[in-house]
């Protein structure tokens, strides 16, 4: 017998070893999130797919689906913080949308929609954060991380090439680029890499390509972030 | 000339009145005079206070990032800066020849943007002035009031600009600030859907333009002296025509000409515009001011935009707007053409001439076409784009380095072309109405009315349904205020 937990007072049935969100996603029941993706071990990192389990938070992807566990989400205190977090990952960094590359097929944009953000709310921290042009094929543009470490798991986990890393700590966290001279022009980095298409915002970008496709073509011009998450759900590769 | 109305030669003693601010250029435009105790002017300053930092902090940015982030200069005419962007951006990657259907709907695009640019700056921004007078009641003298006087000119109006709108969102993705234009080519064309709904329209549209040339020439015929003579000076001229001379506000090669109508010089190739074009520094304004290098500063300044083109052409490569034109240059002997207030018949020429360009356009089967890149040839380091944009020539000059980012940016906008000219024409307009004369609200709206005729960048603000505060204090030399004179944000005058 499917054993289930009760989401938003409706029950999900889930497979011993499945995440909440991983449960949640399979029947067609949409959490916010940005670090994970199903192909990779889950990160925990951006506390976006924060529900309450039997009344205390707990990020979806790294807790483990119990029967007759009772998860919230879709609440208006969850929604409210998943909005703040997704204002807070725009301020640190410079997500600049109107000319941005990215813009209309980058995930974080697409939740901020979802989420009904309308400003940032908080005052920008505008860091200085050089490009990296040094590669032939890609452009790195750390302005636009938001750690969520998928770029360094594809890497490592996929590719066998550990081309990323997260640095410091805390406030002082940043991606980096494992080769001597910290330049990803000297590391062995290709674009048949998994790492160089997991980019969930406008860091790893194929250089020269810009706005190839136009508005009204785009992924999130045609469908939401959950259709978005539905789809790639069915296209497990 | 007024060059003498630049700095006065004994500030001292002399009481300052700003209109400040006169309205926006991306930030903040105003006016200084200084008058003597019998309010006789001495000095007259159009300022541009604004810092533009787009030169600055493109830097260090990829280039095929840059045509759509350099068109957030502006939300009127972001389409010029696009597609010069983009021209340029064309030379970095080596696409010296772009494919049909990618140079017309490029086209397409930027003729959409003359046709709204031009019919926003005529009807709901100018037409308040021209239709019911410069010192008319400030409270009606904006777009409501021409729509409750003249609703037909105003439905008309907003009509012209709607189409313009629609174009620019079937080429570029969206009416303000889309991606259409990339370097090297485009990234859409025209559907057959929107090619077909464009058609249905486009014939109103030309007639519509044809009735906009006949307002601004009835009112030149009922007042010939007044529009010949307001805000006069004489100029050289710049603009871009085409191989044959034929006017062509994409693509050409540069034409100067004297205060005579003589070739400074023509068909110069742009791609060295600054073999001929330099840029002078004032500590008075932010602004350049950009001089013929064959001249020099002082006498090299010219005047750019619709009352150039016109003017500048050999003829205007569609029929109805040609025809307009020699009517134009024929007026009064001539006198029109050479006058501040022709810039608005110069661009309601030019509108008729976008209208027409739209019909062919849209009657070319290639603006379907599915090549939308062209090959890319061999990288270069520098790009130059050069584009007619409704006010006039703009210039995009980029350095890009090895790793694609750019290192170097000058761009030489319209208003900046015009910066001497517009000084010029409020000095004439000053010493003409205000000299020896009671300030009042009508007789500032003179000036603005001059700066309107050239750019309406600077007017919208004080346009904007009345809603624009402007207060003018007029002190003594120690700083102590005289009088103030002040609009309301409903538009209503008052003075103490």
């Amino acid at each position: 017998m499917t054993e289930t937990f009760r989401l938003d007072g409706t029950d999900v049935p889930f497979e011993a070893g499945e995440t909440i969100l991983q449960a949640a996603l399979k029947a067609g029941r949409f959490i916010p999130h940005l670090c994970h993706h199903p192909e990779f071990r889950p990160h925990g990192s951006c506390k976006l797919c924060t529900v309450k389990v039997d009344g205390r938070q707990a990020a979806s992807c790294t807790r483990l689906a119990t029967s007759g566990m009772k998860v919230e989400s879709e609440t208006e205190e969850l929604n409210a913080e998943r909005l703040a977090l997704t204002q807070m990952l725009f301020v640190e960094g410079n997500h600049f949308c109107p000319s941005c590359e990215k813009s209309g097929d980058c995930q974080l944009q697409a939740t901020a929609y979802h989420l009904g953000m309308t400003n940032a709310h908080y005052d920008h921290f505008f860091p200085n954060r050089p490009l990296d042009a040094s590669h032939p094929d890609f452009l790195l543009d750390f302005n636009r991380c938001i750690l969520c470490s998928l770029c360094v798991r594809a890497s490592r986990d996929i590719d066998n090439k550990n081309v990323f890393g997260l640095a410091g700590r805390g406030m002082a966290s940043h991606l980096i680029v494992n080769s001597k001279s910290g330049k990803l022009v000297d590391t062995d980095f290709s674009v048949s890499d998994k790492a160089a298409h997991v980019c969930p915002v406008g860091v790893i970008l194929r250089k020269r390509q810009g706005f190839f496709i136009p508005i009204g073509s785009r992924t999130f011009d045609k469908k939401t972030i959950k259709e978005y998450v539905d789809t790639r759900l069915g296209e497990e590769d | 000339m007024n060059l003498e109305l630049e700095t006065a030669s004994h500030p001292e003693n002399l009481k300052r009145v700003a209109i400040d601010p006169v309205s926006r250029v991306e930030g903040h435009g105003k006016v200084t005079l200084l008058l003597d105790e019998n309010n006789r002017v001495h000095q007259v300053r159009l300022h541009i206070v604004e810092f533009r930092g787009f030169e600055k902090f493109i830097q260090g940015r990829p280039f095929w990032e840059v045509p759509v982030m350099v068109q957030r200069l502006c939300g009127i005419c972001p389409v010029s800066h696009h597609i010069a962007a983009s021209k340029a951006m064309d030379m970095i990657v080596g696409a010296v020849k772009l494919t049909k259907t990618a140079e017309m709907n490029r086209r397409l695009m930027h003729y959409g943007q003359i046709l709204q640019s031009h019919a926003l700056h005529f009807f709901h921004l100018c037409s308040p002035d021209l239709l019911f007078g410069f010192d008319s009641d400030v409270a009606r003298r904006n777009i409501v009031g021409v729509a409750q006087a003249y609703p037909d000119i105003a439905r008309k109006g907003v009509l012209l600009r709607k189409y313009g709108q629609e174009i620019i969102r079937m080429t570029a993705g969206k009416k303000v600030h889309g991606t259409g234009s990339i370097p090297g080519g485009v990234n859409k064309s025209l559907s057959a859907d929107e090619r077909k709904s464009l058609l249905q329209e486009i014939y109103q549209m030309v007639s519509w333009c044809i009735e906009a040339v006949d307002i601004v020439k009835r009112l030149f015929e009922q007042n010939a002296q007044f529009y010949s003579q307001f805000g006069r000076f004489d100029s050289r001229s710049l603009s871009m025509v085409r191989a044959d001379g034929a006017m062509d506000l994409y693509h050409g090669g540069l034409r100067a000409r004297d205060t005579l109508g003589e070739k400074i010089f023509d068909h110069f190739d742009y791609r060295h515009y600054w073999e001929v074009i330099s840029e002078d520094v004032k500590s008075w304004s932010y602004m350049k001011f950009p001089f013929l290098q064959s001249l020099g500063p002082e006498a090299g300044w010219y005047r750019v935009g619709p009352l150039s083109r016109v003017t500048n052409c050999d003829f205007i490569p569609t029929p109805l707007a040609d025809r307009e034109r020699r009517e134009f240059l024929a007026f009064d002997d001539g006198r029109a053409s050479g006058a501040t207030l022709g810039y608005h018949w110069a661009r309601m020429i030019e509108m008729l001439h976008a209208a027409e360009t739209i019909k062919d356009l849209l009657h070319e089967d290639d603006i379907e076409g599915g090549e939308l890149m062209a090959e890319g040839g061999e990288r270069a380091g520098r790009g130059v784009g050069v584009i007619e944009a409704p006010r006039g020539t703009l210039i995009h000059h980029y350095r890009v380095n090895e790793d694609d980012l750019v290192i170097r940016a000058n761009l030489i906008v319209s208003t900046t072309h015009n910066n001497q000219a517009m000084n010029e024409a409020i000095r004439q307009v000053a010493l003409q109405y205000l000299d020896g004369n009671e300030i009042t609200e009508g007789l500032l709206n003179h000036i603005e009315v001059a700066i309107r005729a050239f750019d309406p960048c600077l007017s919208c603000a004080t346009h904007a349904l009345g809603q624009m505060p402007l207060e003018v204090v007029v002190q003594d030399f120690a700083g102590n205020p005289v009088s103030i004179a002040s609009r309301s944000p409903e538009g209503v005058f008052s003075s103490r």
